[in-house]
């Protein structure tokens, strides 16, 4: 009997890597990536290593390691985090793995959740590595033990490149089996192929372009590809990953007749797609962001002297950026074949209040940011970076977001331009551990004048909470060394690190004081846990409440900006509404002490 | 309605603002799909928008196609809050469902004064216009049930006559996925969303 079961495709997706006998997984938390180590992290059977680890460059060397041990691996990320693994994963693909090594690379077109658009196909054909592109989560799932076996028979690690449908699309999956027996591990002493030195990397190179024809005919053949020619069928579509699917409901929904070629892997599958060239006067393209099958679509086209005509992204007929969807299709064919285009008959002219994400009630990152702000002023300069705390762009005090870690150094390339206002810079604890420590150690090594805050709530928050080397327990819940934020930085040679409780307003801002005066790299480090993970863990505040016959209704509170604060208009007087989570800040902005505790 | 009537195939789309477990509702949707046998593609809202954004879950019933619900293709509504119904009305198909939790939620983008939250009653009348509107408050309902945080369980009973799964099958699944302590109350709440839209 098969077993169904519903699920998100992140859970798929582990579900695919324990099909898969995999042994070692690492990575660092990303949306949409982020669900696939926190589910195999919970299960209680666990017999594979599993951690998250303080990057995604060293989660791939991690996974490698493990590959070259002869277990499966698998590393897991978004898309921005490969630059950051690009390093070691560009000569990986020339060392090879024996043991299969899957690097999840989730894509994220239209920035739900991320800062740009890029598309790991490229960094697939860059790096001459294969990659999967699945089309719906089942598939995701099945993959995933083709994908070991694949990267085992070709001695090279693969790319398997979910997008956020795919990752946050949830679906009724069907299960397959979960193998018990799993290889012992044995690491090969060889020496030219774990050894890059020039004398191997040059053979090896030579070596991965001589694999990428047999690569490409295997994958062909792979039930990941399939064309389905419609004999009279003057139309051809091709559609790659989950573009396949808007291609093939929008073809049913208009009843086309049209062959149609899906495409799931990379290279691609070249004798498919001339098959189809070769039979229809037109072809669609419908991808994902970059035409890179467009492009490859284009060159057999013109290698082979067939005079087809191609309609993609190229001509402007598909969109390069953002999501697709099925109506991007229709417009497509509309565009291509002139067709009528139905006027959009619009919803409703109804002015609706944007909705933005904000920083929860509570949340210790506002306190900090309003603090940081008294001190500084407006004149000052706020580099930011990537968490829970972008979102403080509302309190004046995010004005750079570039990469993970880069507000240190942004802020230190300010100074050394010679900007004489002052530099405060934030960076929460994990990004902190990212990659920020580096940029803290060139701040205080190169002299640069600034202050660095640390946005220490105890946890990786943005991405749903997992933990770092700063909160004292692993994944899996285990109890770690807890490294501690002010030594470290201690230890980099920062001269001035005070850490201070956010929540209270005086204390913060006679921190910030200091370290504006202190001429040099300052650290003050702003520690309180997030309001979820403190809710989890059994923090229980009281609530606040404001007097009505004390509020005089100017708005200070307000401004703030806490969403469990409203403004009665009726009254002129501010509400404070069961969300609030009793941090106490606005208690201490109002200076009509109209905001007490409520009494029990 | 189509319960029983064999049509199976259906496309929801649930709007609300993040935290207010519109991913519960899709999960209890979803599962109960399972169980009775329809195949089903959901798409979420995951990260930035949990902050308190605004987040919209699509659920295909009967597809075996993508997750993602083209442009007036849906044939229902269940809106967690009124503004949210507005702000997805694109992917209704004309004369389509709207079930409205008629409970705001106002954004920080209000009350800092950057921005108006319409009228509720001029929302509910703009709807009304083109589709078929069935407004109530949720929370209140909710709330007399046992717990404001069973709304969106409240709204899932409301829109269940609607769906081509058994009740039963819905029900099973609320069981399942709601805290154990609180199985009484989302139960109720179930009930009291169905009958709310039954009688209307
Ligand atoms: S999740 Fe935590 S860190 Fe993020 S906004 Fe909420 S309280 Fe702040
Ligand atoms: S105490 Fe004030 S600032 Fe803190 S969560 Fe409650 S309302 Fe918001």
């Amino acid at each position: 009997m098969t077993m169904r079961e519903y699920m998100l495709g992140n859970v798929a997706i582990a579900r695919g890597l324990l099909e898969g006998s995999v042994q070692v997984i690492a990575g660092y938390p990303g949306t949409p990536s982020s669900e696939i180590i926190d589910t195999l992290a919970s299960r209680e059977d666990q017999d594979y290593h599993i951690e998250w680890s303080v990057n995604e460059k060293v989660a791939m060397e991690v996974a490698v390691g493990a590959a070259w041990a002869g277990v499966r691996s698998v590393v897991t990320m978004k898309h921005v985090g490969l630059n950051v693994a690009a390093d070691p994963f560009m000569t990986l693909a020339y060392a090879g793995t024996k043991g299969g090594l899957i690097a999840i690379v989730a894509d994220d077109p239209s920035c739900h959740s991320s800062q740009n658009e890029q598309d790991t196909r490229r960094y697939a054909r860059f790096a001459l590595v294969p990659c999967f592109d699945p089309s719906t989560p089942q598939e995701a799932k099945d993959m995933i033990p083709y994908a070991f076996e694949f990267s085992e028979k070709f001695e090279i690690p693969v790319i398997f490149r979910p997008t956020t449908r795919i990752s946050h699309g949830k679906s009724d999956i069907e299960l397959g089996e979960v193998p018990s027996d799993k290889p012992v591990p044995h690491f090969e002493k060889l020496l030219d192929r774990w050894v890059m030195l020039p004398k191997n990397a040059r053979p090896r190179h030579t070596h991965l372009l001589s694999i990428q024809q047999p690569i490409e005919d295997a994958l062909a053949e792979s039930p990941w590809n399939s064309l389905e020619l419609k004999p009279d069928a003057r139309l051809g579509v091709i559609g790659a990953g989950i573009a396949s699917v808007y291609a093939k409901e929008a073809l049913q929904e208009l009843g086309l007749e049209a062959s149609f070629l899906k495409i799931g892997t990379y290279p691609v599958p070249k004798k498919l797609i001339l098959e189809l060239l070769s039979t229809v006067d037109t072809v669609i393209i419908f991808e994902e962001l970059e035409p890179v099958v467009e492009e490859q679509v284009r060159m057999i086209a013109q290698e082979s002297g067939l005079e087809v005509s191609i309609i993609g992204k190229t001509g402007g007929f598909v969109p390069r950026e953002g999501e697709l969807d099925i109506n991007a299709f229709l417009e497509a064919l509309k565009k291509a074949f002139d067709l009528e285009v139905e006027p959009e008959t619009g919803g409703v002219s109804l002015e609706l209040a944007p909705r933005p994400p904000a920083l929860c009630a509570g949340c210790s990152h506002r306190a900090t940011f309003y603090s940081m702000k008294k001190v500084f002023g407006k004149d000052a300069i706020y580099p930011s970076d990537i968490g829970c705390y972008t979102l403080g762009i509302q309190s004046g005090t995010v004005e750079t977001t570039l990469c993970m870690g880069s507000s240190i150094s942004i802020a230190s390339g300010l100074y050394h331009a010679g900007e004489k206002r002052p530099i405060c810079c934030s960076i929460g604890d994990s990004t902190f551990f990212h990659t920020g420590m580096n940029s803290l150690l060139n701040a205080v090594f190169n002299k640069a004048n600034i202050t660095v805050t640390i946005l220490d709530n105890r946890i990786t928050a943005m991405t749903g909470h997992q933990p770092n080397p700063g909160v004292g327990f692993t994944v899996t819940g285990e109890p770690t060394v807890e490294v501690s934020l002010a030594e470290l930085c201690r230890a980099m040679g920062a001269e001035f690190v005070t850490v201070v409780d956010p929540y209270r307003l005086e204390e913060t801002q006679e921190a910030f004081k200091a370290a504006k005066d202190f001429e040099g790299t300052a650290v003050v480090i702003a520690k309180q846990p997030c309001v979820i993970s403190g809710k989890r863990a059994g923090i229980r505040r009281v609530p606040y409440i404001v007097d009505p016959e004390k509020c005089e209704g100017c708005k200070q509170c307000v401004k703030f900006g806490c969403p469990a604060i409203e403004f009665d208009e009726d009254n002129k007087c501010a509400v404070i509404t069961a969300i609030c989570s009793g941090c106490g800040v606005c208690a201490q902005i109002c200076k009509f002490e109209a905001i007490k505790e409520v009494k029990r | 309605m189509n319960e029983g009537t064999g049509e199976k195939k259906l496309d929801l789309l649930i709007t609300g603002v993040g935290g207010q477990g519109a991913i519960l509702a899709s999960d209890i949707i979803g599962k109960a799909a399972v169980v009775s046998g329809l195949p089903i593609r959901a798409a979420e809202t995951h990260g930035m928008a949990q902050r308190g954004g605004s987040v919209v879950n699509h659920i295909r019933l009967g597809s075996d196609l993508g997750s993602m619900i083209p442009k007036k293709g849906a044939d229902i509504m269940l809106a967690l809050e009124p503004m949210e119904a507005v702000r997805y009305l694109d992917f209704l198909k004309d004369g389509g469902v709207i079930i409205v939790n008629i409970q705001p939620i106002v954004p920080v983008t209000v009350t800092s004064g950057l921005a108006k939250y319409p009228d509720v009653q001029e929302i509910l009348d703009v709807l009304s216009e083109k589709y078929v509107v069935k407004a109530f408050n949720a929370d209140e309902l909710a709330y007399e049930a046992g717990s404001r945080l069973a709304m969106n369980v409240a709204m899932v009973g409301a829109v269940s006559g609607y769906l081509p799964i058994p009740k039963d099958a819905l029900l099973e699944s609320v069981k399942a996925l709601v805290p154990q302590k609180t199985i009484e109350i989302n139960v109720r709440a179930f009930e009291m969303g169905r009958r709310k839209v039954e009688e209307s």
